[in-house]
């Protein structure tokens, strides 16, 4: 709420925002839980993503930013090979999820799928129950008792924040509420299947100023179990959310490096520019 | 004369030439309805529910012609859903751009479009001529046959309108190909594939051409489904162009009975799309 209100007041900048990050905990290990090597992608004969290669850290949370058309929504879309619903698009290199390639022939996608949660720029409710909604995902991989998919969806709901304000509606359709709250669905939705990645494609971009932040909230919230990876066009977002920024351009990646790193300290002349806003 | 009193001038005129043309349309239609309505309505009792078709001058009912109709529509409805269901699922879901959907595509257009007469020659050259009879059955196929492309059509454009949103959600969960078809894509688009099927119910009810080759008529009460039957529309053929003055009034009963229940089919499909509007 506070954050959503001082960015109508007057933006504080990136350097605050950074400066009152709470640092990650010392003491616990990174776990490199997706390697992306040498990746490139292809809309058909267009080359989308030029050899990227960075690490996704476990328990952590990692921002794509640039700008429009630079690559990063398609290479969130490459960490669920969700773009394998449209003939003539592919990838070339390596995706690692725990060791195995998933950019190998003869992967299960769905199995895959079922692993990687992603929530969309656009709310995505399904045409049933909002307790169906959260519920449409376990029943595909998991056979539950009435209780204990009542306590299933109710513990997804509660961790998307959603959970007061729609336990005593749980059978009403979803479509019926409003943007920020069918977002947050969306989110309960993806954590009720027991995700290891969770990967959010501007989720906040259709959001009012009060549901971005509790998406934000809930954002590090989860991050404590998963590892998140963020696509985002709002820079103070990425700088208050994230653990880990890339930032790219035209397809490839320019740099990549601690959030805190990348906003006071850029390597690259490109990224410096983009961050104060000078193109993008 | 100002260009503004001369804009107001045009205006009313065009305004009066529109308002004389729907004018000049719906009178023909209130004259039809009227002079069924008046015609049919003294016909209608309960005779017309309970007899079958008279010989020439003597009192009787409809009884053998409403069966034949509802039979007819049934069986034609039975064949036609799940066909045509399936053609405009593939359309829609599997083909998309594939040349034999294209090809398909264009082929159910102009089926579409065909006169039912042609259908009804059609299946006389192939099912009644090879029988050596008239049938129910060789009715039931051509009234299939008219209604399939109606349900192809409607069915690839309801699915067409579900977003491809909805489909990645799904298919992000880990939700196998045939059942984001049938729980995420048929949910959504469920009120515009039924009212197309309803559409297509009326569109064949009214039929009679295609049934003078087909299932012919029958004077007496048949369920033989391998025999000629009776049905509404060829029966107020029959009796609207003889002499007799019972028959012809049970032919303006008929053609009430008819016009009611194609009202109700279309009122029940508007609704029903009515609804689907305001949902999504």
């Amino acid at each position: 709420m506070a954050m959503a209100m001082s960015d109508k007041a007057g933006t504080p900048s990136i350097e605050t925002i950074v400066a009152s990050k709470p640092k990650a905990g010392p003491g616990e290990a990174l776990v490199e839980k997706v390697s992306i090597r040498d990746l490139c992608f292809f809309y058909d004969t267009n080359k989308a993503l030029k050899h990227i290669s960075l690490p996704l850290y476990d328990k952590r949370v990692t921002a794509f930013i640039g700008p429009s058309g630079c690559g990063k929504s398609t290479l969130l879309r490459v960490l669920n090979r969700i773009y394998d619903l449209y003939p003539k698009q592919h990838a070339t290199g390596e995706v690692l999820l725990d060791g195995t390639n998933i950019l190998a022939p003869h992967q299960d996608l769905n199995l895959l799928r079922a692993r990687i949660g992603m929530v969309f720029q656009k709310p995505t409710p399904f045409p049933m129950s909002i307790y169906d909604n959260v519920a449409f995902g376990v029943r595909l991989y998991e056979k539950l008792g009435q209780s204990e998919m009542d306590a299933r969806v109710e513990a997804a709901l509660r961790r998307a924040a959603l959970w007061t304000e729609v336990k005593d509606k749980l059978k009403e359709s979803g479509l019926s509420l409003s943007g920020g709250q069918q977002q947050r669905l969306c989110i309960a939705r993806g954590v009720a299947v027991k995700p290891s990645v969770l990967l959010l494609d501007e989720p906040c971009s259709a959001l009012d100023p009060i549901s971005t932040s509790k998406v934000e909230e809930l954002i590090d919230e989860l991050k404590s179990d998963y590892c998140i990876v963020i696509v985002t066009h709002n820079m103070q977002q990425a700088a208050r959310a994230a653990d880990y920024t890339a930032f790219m351009y035209l397809g490839e990646l320019i740099e990549y490096g601690e959030t805190e790193q990348i906003f006071t300290n850029p390597a690259k002349e490109q990224t410096q520019q983009y961050i104060t806003g000078r193109f993008g | 004369m100002g260009i503004y009193a001369r804009r107001v001038m045009v205006n009313r005129i065009a305004l009066s030439i529109a308002m004389a043309a729907a004018l000049f349309g719906l009178a023909w239609l209130v004259w039809i309805l009227g002079t069924l309505i008046w015609n049919g309505g003294s016909a209608i009792n309960l005779a017309i529910f309970t007899q079958m078709t008279p010989p020439p001058d003597s009192a009787g009912g409809l009884l053998n012609a409403i069966f034949g109709s509802v039979a007819l529509t049934v069986g034609a409805t039975l064949v036609s859903t799940p066909v045509g269901m399936l053609a405009g699922t593939y359309l829609a879901e599997y083909g998309k751009h594939s040349r034999i959907a294209e090809v398909v595509r264009f082929i159910n257009d102009i089926l579409l479009s065909a006169p039912s007469i042609v259908v009804g020659l059609f299946i006389y050259e192939v099912m009644v001529v090879p029988m050596g009879h008239f049938s129910a059955w060789a009715g039931v196929v051509v009234l299939a046959v008219i209604a399939i492309p109606v349900v192809v059509r409607t069915t690839e454009d309801m699915l067409t309108l579900v977003p491809n949103g909805l489909r990645e959600a799904a298919a992000a969960l880990g939700t196998p190909r045939w059942r984001v078809i049938t729980m995420i894509a048929y949910k959504a688009a469920r009120n515009g594939i039924i009212t197309g099927i309803l559409l297509a119910i009326a569109r064949v009810s009214g039929e009679t051409a295609p049934l003078l080759f087909t299932s012919l008529n029958n004077q007496f009460w048949s369920t033989d489904m391998n025999a000629p039957m009776a049905s509404l529309p060829v029966t107020i053929f029959q009796f609207a162009l003889s002499p007799y003055n019972d028959w012809q009034r049970l032919a303006w009963g008929g053609a009430l009975l008819i016009t009611i229940t194609i009202l109700i089919l279309n009122i029940v499909a508007r609704a029903l799309a009515a609804v689907g509007t305001s949902r999504g």
